[in-house]
């Protein structure tokens, strides 16, 4: 008898399988960002095109093989390993650079715009090509965003592949980026109209219904101007409501918003970051409701003020909107929001200053056929759902109660569900009447958590 | 309990954790939690997960710090090395002794070990608790091979551990099939083939002879009992696991494999009750094992016993049986009661998709038609309903009304019913009719399918 048979089929070592591929991939991406660092600070000693954009399509070629590579060689349940031992997803050293680079391009970009002029110049053809005109740093911002979308969506596609919601879901946020929020406005300006974003609406985009803005777009856009702010409007009073209604908040923050876009797909690795703690929720309250009521407040007396031929406060728009959009827009939304996603999870704009989310969140809360499902009495407690859930919803709280989970700031992910690992937790739409109502299955010691 | 009374329960796992919380909305007694595993209670199903990197320890903690302050239940971390029931003490390994006016003892379990030779050897090792989680971290550095004895649910997550660090693993299965003392055939096949496309190696109809050291004494390698010889730096045994009752034998406490306890969970000493994997019913009800080793169940006993403790004097009964668990990515739910074979007093109706990942098995009694089990292999069902379904006693061709209600799968799935239906047409020409009551919501309604008392 041969001594020590190995009967192992095939030695699985999942870190060799697709190694090539992954090396290419990563090769790729670093000569992208070195061609995007000398298109930067080069001086343009070099064409800023041929370093910059060059660096920009290395990267994208990089990027999508290195993820289709890592993703593909993973089962669907082998997804999420590592998420806390990795570095860089576990707010390691790299973690920490990482935040302080996006964090270092957020204030570059909205105080020292002119340092990006190398970067700018890169975009100068794309910028032509799509809007006839010259390329700003909020142009190349806008091919950023929308690549990180498009290249992390591939991530999230592969990650959760496995699941019809997910696929969809995540499609729709990459077309709407693409296409809304990328493509349109450029092909607006390219027709010389005034440019719009249709996939934003007050009161996250609040200026689309002051006073000013409005007969910025009736003016300049004619008949189109008058449609976009019609358009604006309905989506805002109308349209919100009515989808809330029956779908829940998830139909903007999930499945078509930029920034939740972007939260979905380049923010997916660093979800379980959120902070679950009371005391955040906590923070959460006390912050994104007063934006809420701030916004309502300055377009009411906006438009008083436009009625009253600008007798009552003169010249407010314009101070309140430079002032606003410098913290709200720019600190807020950019520098932490984005910048501190490897460190402070991928929702905390989501979570605690949008003020579309507030009030998405009311409608959700007090009236919608939302809720998430607990499924009998089927919870272990485990607590995947309320790790991977990125507005720091603790899930399992409900879950483990067998009560269902309708939150203000769920945005209907279904990451929650999709993690489970007894197919516990199911978003669905379904009659208001009794939509708290738990299970007979799990008898609960009632406790809330916010009392 | 009255508020001057104290309750202690050694072990605070789901039954424990579980009573103490239902006792504490009851009454004002004064509630102690005494665990030599942990400091406070957490998930054992998601050790694993730790392991993985899925979460931290923390993250498994169901209740946070401020849960236990506000319900003022006190948690004691500490070994306890005897029970006096005479003077209703017990004493701790740190020299402290707590009294009792009730005591209930929720200890769990350990893994089972059959005095294989080189069970104690270093790389050895079972995983029940949060220490065979710590050493499993330890034993498991700069291994590149390792063997599981034992197809059951913990054999096959520490196979899922292992695969996350890049470690081969062959599983040493006693059956011909997977999980075959509970699993039917065909979907033995299903989850056999799930673990094997993962690169997992399944060995059946092998078991352990003997594990064999290196010159430093750790595991080298294993023996089966056919004479095969494997190569591995890590065994896990996961052969089941038995009460934990140990530090109780000779204690005056009647025991057997587990804690002897009748329906009440009363054992044979005054105020001392047992509940969870380390109790065993003296007359278990019909079907229903003696030892009930799940969390669901360890969740059930704590919830009736709090009953009995609060001054409503209840039986056990468990009710129609479920479960669930994951092999890998392919998930598994049972509702009622299906076995690995059965005579032909019974037939079942089966789909199987033939992406070989997802299977639905209505089982039910031939002649009456009556309703016995569902089996789901990479499908959702809705507890409620299923639950409905068994405690009614439905006939499977009430059940078909039904069927396409009880679907939990998420939005967007393909639904499979419809499959399920045209079989069961063929089969019953005569009493298929098309599914009336389709929606969910209005049979939840109609059956009052939910707890009414919490509305807000």
């Amino acid at each position: 008898m041969s001594p020590l048979t190995s009967t192992y089929s095939s030695p699985v070592t999942p870190n060799a399988r697709g190694g090539a591929f992954k090396l290419v991939g990563l090769l790729l991406i670093g000569l992208g960002i070195l061609g995007l660092l000398v298109a930067a600070f080069g001086a343009e000693a070099v064409s800023p095109v041929l370093t910059g954009l060059g660096g920009t399509a290395a990267l994208t070629v990089g990027g999508l093989l290195y993820v289709w590579e890592a993703r593909k060689q993973k089962s669907v349940a082998e997804q999420n390993n590592g998420a806390w031992q990795n570095d860089v997803t576990a707010r390691g050293a790299s973690a920490w650079v990482l935040g302080v680079v996006l964090t270092g391009f957020y204030v570059l970009l909205y105080w020292f715009p002119d340092t990006l002029r190398g970067l700018v110049l890169a975009v100068e053809p794309l910028s032509q090509l799509l809007r006839n005109r010259p390329a700003d740093h909020w142009f190349l911002y806008g091919t950023f965003y929308t690549l990180a979308i498009l290249i992390m969506g591939v991530h999230a596609l592969l990650k959760y592949r496995n699941s019809n919601y997910h696929i969809i879901r995540t499609v729709s946020v990459m077309f709407f980026q693409l296409g809304f929020a990328f493509l349109l406005p450029a092909l607006l300006l390219f027709l010389n109209k005034p440019e719009f974003y249709f996939s934003y609406f007050w009161p996250l985009k609040y200026d689309y219904l002051f006073p000013g803005t409005v007969s910025y777009l009736i003016d300049n856009g004619a008949a189109l101007g008058v449609f976009m702010v019609f358009w604006g409007a309905v989506f805002s009073f109308l349209a919100t409501p009515v989808l809330t209604y029956f779908w829940g908040k998830r139909w903007y923050c999930s499945w078509v918003c930029g920034c939740g876009g972007l939260a979905e797909t380049a923010g997916d690795p660093y979800r379980h970051l959120s902070d679950k703690s009371k005391k955040a929720w906590q923070w959460e309250v006390a912050i994104i409701y007063p934006i809420f009521g701030f916004i309502i407040f300055t377009t009411l007396i906006l438009w008083i003020n436009s009625w009253s031929e600008g007798k009552l406060l003169g010249n407010l728009s314009q101070g309140f909107s430079s002032t606003y959009g410098f913290f709200i827009g720019a600190m807020f939304s950019g520098v932490i929001g984005v910048g501190f996603y490897p460190i402070m999870g991928n929702r905390v704009w989501c979570r605690f200053g949008c003020p579309m989310a507030a009030y998405l969140g009311l409608l959700q809360k007090h009236f919608s056929r939302f809720r998430i499902t607990t499924n009998g009495g089927q919870c272990i407690s485990c607590g995947n759902c309320s790790t991977y859930c990125e507005m720091g919803i603790d899930v399992r709280h409900y879950a483990q109660q067998g009560k269902p989970i309708i939150r203000s700031s769920c945005v209907g992910c279904g990451i929650c569900a999709h993690v489970c690992p007894r197919g516990v937790l199911k978003l669905e739409n379904g009659p208001r009447e009794n939509r708290y109502a738990p299970t007979t299955l799990i008898k609960r010691n009632d406790v809330g958590i916010l009392n | 309990m009255q508020q001057s009374q104290h309750l202690v329960i050694i072990g605070n796992g789901i039954a424990g954790v579980t009573l103490a919380q239902h006792v504490r909305q009851k009454s004002n007694c004064r509630i102690t939690l005494v665990s030599e595993e942990s400091a406070t209670h957490f998930s054992r199903p998601a050790l694993m997960y730790v392991y993985m990197g899925h979460m931290r320890y923390k993250d498994i903690l169901p209740y946070p710090v401020w849960y236990w302050q506000k319900h003022n239940l006190q948690q004691v971390h500490g070994r306890v090395t005897k029970v006096d029931f005479e003077k209703k003490e017990l004493e701790l390994q740190n020299g402290e002794s707590i009294e009792y006016d009730t005591l209930v003892l929720a200890t769990g379990s350990c893994p089972a070990f059959y005095n294989w030779p080189g069970q104690n050897l270093k790389g050895v090792q079972g995983l029940v608790t949060l220490q065979d989680l710590q050493s499993m971290e330890e034993n498991t550095k700069e291994v590149s091979e390792a063997v599981i004895v034992g197809g059951g649910l913990i054999g096959v997550e520490m196979a899922e551990m292992l695969l996350s660090r890049g470690i081969a693993v062959t599983i040493l299965v006693r059956d011909m099939h997977y999980w075959y003392n509970v699993l039917p055939k065909q979907e033995a096949i299903l989850v056999a083939n799930n673990i094997r496309r993962h690169g997992i190696n399944l060995l059946f109809g092998e078991e352990l002879r003997s594990i064999n050291p290196d010159a430093e004494g750790r595991v080298q390698s294993i023996t089966t009992q056919s004479g095969k010889q494997l190569r591995c730096q890590f065994v896990g045994l996961a052969t089941g696991v038995i009460p934990n009752v140990a530090f109780l034998r000779n204690s005056g406490l009647e025991t057997d494999r587990g804690i002897l306890v009748n329906e009440f969970f009363e054992t044979s000493q005054p105020e001392v009750y047992a509940i969870g994997d380390c109790a065993q019913f003296r007359h278990p009800a019909p079907d229903a094992p003696a030892v009930e080793q799940l969390w669901y169940t360890g969740r059930q006993h704590g919830e009736a016993l709090a009953q009995t403790l609060t001054g409503n004097r209840q039986k056990y009964n468990r009710g129609p049986w479920f479960n669930s668990a994951k092999f890998l990515d392919m998930e598994y739910q049972t509702y009622g009661f299906v076995p690995a074979t059965w005579d032909t007093s019974y037939d079942s109706l089966y789909w199987e998709h033939s992406d070989g990942a997802k299977a639905i098995r209505l089982l039910y009694e031939q002649e009456s038609g009556l309703l016995i089990g569902v089996n789901l292999l990479g499908i959702r069902y809705r507890h409620d309903l299923c639950h409905h379904w068994l405690q009614q006693q439905y006939t499977i061709h009430q059940v078909m009304q039904e069927l396409p209600a009880v679907n939990f799968d998420p939005e967007f799935f393909q639904r499979y019913e419809q499959e399920l239906y045209t079989q069961y047409a063929q089969r019953f020409p005569n009493q298929a009719t098309p599914a009336s009551k389709t929606n969910w919501w209005d049979l939840r309604n109609h059956f009052n399918l939910f707890s009414s008392s919490d509305s807000c």
